[in-house]
């Protein structure tokens, strides 16, 4: 601190209404008896320069079962920290305000050795340290076929052309005119998993469930802008969405959905969407498999049959076990995973546990989730979180309290079509393990009685 | 969702009105306060939203070539210009042949005489072929020529024209034994070179994931009690793989429930108990700043050249030694990495990276030739 600022510091604290009285629980009910009857005397300052100094270099005591190192209480409690005795920051020091620097480990993350050029690669959202339903912006996972770039809003188009009566062009002066609407979705890579089909591949949630990620989108229902061009509905069945980068990303999306509840999006999460996640304007299509919710949109095609493009005819194709590839696979169905505890993190302490995770289907409502910690034997029925809302993730939660023996902890999904989610030994039976896409197989973790949760498959 | 199946059937209000830019806001008004108007026409205020797109505009975008070819320009290539080209922006990527599995899966392979007489690959029946090659999939030639039209090569894409796309389409072709080395493709021949795709009948739309009403392929049942007699884990991450995804410590919240576990160690020998889990390695340190083995990464170098081994291209190490105290090196690199090159390291050309900024370049081929440091 300079001279200038210490004295703005100095003028501030003397300040009448910027006075704080010094916090009277700042030393423990026993050590204020203590020090009243004895005084702060050397030995009793000594303990108190020494906590102070144990504290910085732990996180704080965890679990309130904890016996105190020391009698006298806790150094969090006991010492003065500085953040309670100095001025701190002003008001928009961030602008754009960014998590807390204790947060840095919780980033997205690219699984080594997945992809060879990071530009048509993934990076997967952080879930085992998220709560609720929505992602944060900043770690909704990506997906680039040939990189990503931030276009210039002003020079972006969307053009509606094919079997309609006016081919349309419109600007983001137009678009973002229309009639909006905001609502909330999940979206999960059909491949979201798929290093999971033969066997355990990846260690966290973050490598194998995290390519998903829901959000707020505001936007225009594209059956609006269909509309507003005339679209022939009796041949057109069909609609290609086409991308502005230079993979061209483009996907086939039947007419049913497309005037269902597909939208053209611009905000995500209450702000423009990222340019990582298709900035100024992505295609959403709920339930769908994200690959269909094709970024930085520049084209809709009204048509009369499946295009067959490349990443709906070369690529996101399932192979199955007869040599056929399914094509146009493109609904999500439901499926869970527990986010927490989840592999690769390590349990300290036998006790509770509040046992949290995300169940979601693109079918439409999560109407129950079952957990079992016995490998899938015994299942009892977790607490779904509200808002509960058709194909967007639902969070759930259950009591468990570790004996610390070996466990196994299971998720299964019920959506409100009554589809059970399967185990991953029904999905091979059917499917083969050459699939890739579309793997919603119940996840099991391991907790070992050293407290380390690992991935595990069962069966 | 938006109710809007219905109102798309209604007669389209203002089809005949040429559309402007300009948005009718009398329009808007007369519509929102007229209380009587039937709910069978719902007032669409914004119907005159966008402009109509001029067949310029249509043309400069729809670029999409569909199974029965709609959208094929006319044109054609041959398969010796098509080994041209694809030596010269192809085969750094895809290996000469079509067979390179370094940067991408291969092109061409795995296909047989007999496939293309029964449009099924027969070796993916089974699970012995390692690798699916593009040719294996692809049903549909059109997708060939549409991909490579509008995304290739990797980094110019849109850079071809539609000779050259007829070109690398029917080089594909040969590679993959369909075609005479003399062969010529043009949109007058591709529907017969259609019926003889090796995978032509291998897709299937039959299934439950087309639509949202599709019937699923599988049915679990919700048991709640005794529901399996024998939990036996079948798979789990190989010891080896421990760290292979990094220090998983580093990947959780230092505070909370849990931790992650360090898997620079092998597993602790018992529950560590609540005092150890106190000891924190959480540090505020500001993140690294990206050096240029970021920038070797970032602008995909990495891709062609490792440190040590020779990928597609030559490494690192490699690229150091050979330059070693050769004066005017450091210039001469900077103009091949911007223009592309040959022949210095093997047949495989560089691709020009005429994306980089002069800085850029000149960090990365600095960092190369002091051996990646």
């Amino acid at each position: 601190m300079n001279m200038s600022e210490r004295s703005k510091t100095m003028q501030s604290l003397s300040t009448p209404n910027l006075i704080r009285k010094a916090p009277e629980n700042f030393l423990s009910q026993e050590a204020i008896a203590q020090i009243n009857q004895h005084g702060a005397d050397e030995t009793r300052r000594g303990f108190l320069r020494k906590s102070f100094m144990a504290a910085l270099g732990s996180a704080g005591a965890v679990g309130s079962g904890l016996a105190l190192a020391n009698p006298q209480g806790d150094p969090a409690i006991l010492e003065k920290q500085i953040w309670q005795t100095t001025l701190g920051k002003n008001v928009a020091t961030e602008p754009y305000g960014t998590p807390s620097i204790y947060e840095k480990n919780l980033v997205r993350r690219e699984s080594p050795g997945l992809t060879r050029v990071s530009a048509a690669s993934v990076a997967f959202t952080p879930l085992q340290g998220l709560f609720g339903i929505i992602t944060p912006n900043g770690l909704h996972f990506e997906r680039h076929h040939q990189g990503w770039y931030n276009i210039d809003p002003n020079k972006h188009r969307l053009m509606i052309n094919g079997l309609v009566k006016n081919e349309k062009v419109f600007t983001m002066n137009d678009l973002m005119r229309l009639p909006s609407v905001s609502r909330i979705h999940f979206i999960e890579c059909g491949a979201n998993t798929g290093l999971e089909w033969g066997n355990v591949a990846v260690p966290t949630v973050q490598y194998t469930h995290g390519m998903l990620s829901c959000c707020e989108f505001t936007g225009v229902p594209l059956s609006t802008l269909l509309d507003i061009c005339g679209a022939d509905l009796k041949k057109g069945k069909y609609i290609l969405a086409e991308g502005g980068d230079g993979s061209g990303m483009t996907r086939t999306i039947s007419m049913e959905m497309a005037l269902d509840d597909v939208m053209v999006a611009w905000a995500m999460n209450g702000e423009m969407l990222r340019p990582e996640n298709g900035f100024p304007i992505r295609l959403v299509v709920p339930g769908v498999q994200g690959v269909s919710w094709v970024k930085w949109l520049r084209r809709i095609e009204v048509g009369d049959m499946p295009y067959a493009a490349k990443d709906e005819a070369i690529h996101y194709i399932d192979l199955m076990p007869d040599g056929l590839h399914r094509q146009y696979t493109s609904i999500q169905e439901c499926k869970s995973v527990i986010t927490t505890p989840s592999g690769g993190q390590q349990l300290f302490d036998k006790g509770y546990y509040n046992v949290s995770g995300l169940a979601w289907s693109g079918r439409g409502k999560i109407k129950r989730v079952d957990v079992s910690f016995d490998g899938g034997n015994n299942w009892r029925t977790a607490r779904l979180e509200t808002p509960i809302l058709t194909k967007a993730l639902t969070r759930f939660n259950i009591d468990w309290v570790w004996d610390g023996s070996p466990t196994i902890m299971q998720s299964r999904a019920i959506d409100d079509t009554g589809y059970v989610q399967p185990t991953i030994r029904q999905l091979r039976a059917v499917r083969g393990t050459r699939s890739i896409y579309h793997n919603n197989a119940i996840q099991s973790w391991k907790v070992d009685t050293n407290g380390e949760v690992s991935n595990v498959q069962v069966g | 969702m938006f109710k809007s199946a219905n109102v798309l059937m209604k007669p389209i209000l203002v089809s005949a009105v040429v559309a402007t830019t300009i948005f009718l806001s009398g329009t808007e008004v007369n519509a929102q306060t007229t209380p009587a108007t039937p709910a069978a026409s719902k007032p669409k205020p914004y119907m005159n939203m966008g402009r109509n797109a001029t067949p310029a505009e249509v043309a400069a975008w729809d670029i999409d070539v569909r199974p029965d070819f709609k959208g094929l320009p006319a044109g054609s290539g041959s398969v010796a210009k098509g080994q041209e080209l694809w030596e010269k922006q192809c085969a750094s990527c895809h290996g000469t042949f079509g067979e390179s599995n370094e940067v991408f899966t291969p092109i061409a392979g795995g296909t047989t005489k007999d496939d293309i007489k029964t449009g099924r690959v027969a070796s993916l029946m089974s699970d012995k072929q390692p690798q699916r090659t593009t040719i294996m999939k692809v049903a549909t030639i059109s997708t060939l020529w549409d991909y490579v039209h509008r995304a290739m090569p990797w980094n110019a894409p849109r850079s071809l024209t539609v000779d050259e796309t007829y070109s690398l389409v029917a080089f594909m072709l040969n590679l993959s034994e369909m075609v005479p080395d003399d062969f010529v493709l043009s949109n007058k021949n591709i529907a017969q070179v259609q019926g003889m795709m090796p995978n032509r009948n291998g897709m299937t739309q039959k299934h439950g994931l087309w639509t949202v009403k599709g019937a699923p392929d599988m049915k679990n049942t919700a048991c709640m009690v005794n529901c399996t007699q024998h939990v036996a884990i079948g798979s789990v991450l190989p010891d080896y793989a421990r760290n292979a995804h990094n220090n998983l410590a580093e990947q959780n919240r230092e505070y909370g429930p849990y931790r992650g576990a360090d898997t620079t160690k092998p597993p602790v020998a018992a529950l560590p108990s609540a005092g150890m889990m106190m000891v924190s390695t959480a540090s505020a340190a500001a993140p690294k700043a990206a050096g240029p083995a970021d920038l070797f990464k970032k602008e995909n170098c990495s891709a062609c050249h490792a440190p040590a081994a020779k990928l597609v291209g030559p490494s690192i190490a490699d690229v150091a030694n050979k330059y070693k105290g050769v004066a005017n090196a450091q210039a001469m690199l900077e103009k091949k990495v911007k223009a592309g090159g040959a022949g210095v390291w093997g047949a495989i050309p560089m691709p020009a990276q005429t994306q980089l900024s002069d800085t850029d370049n000149k960090t990365l081929v600095q960092w190369m030739l002091n051996g990646g440091k």
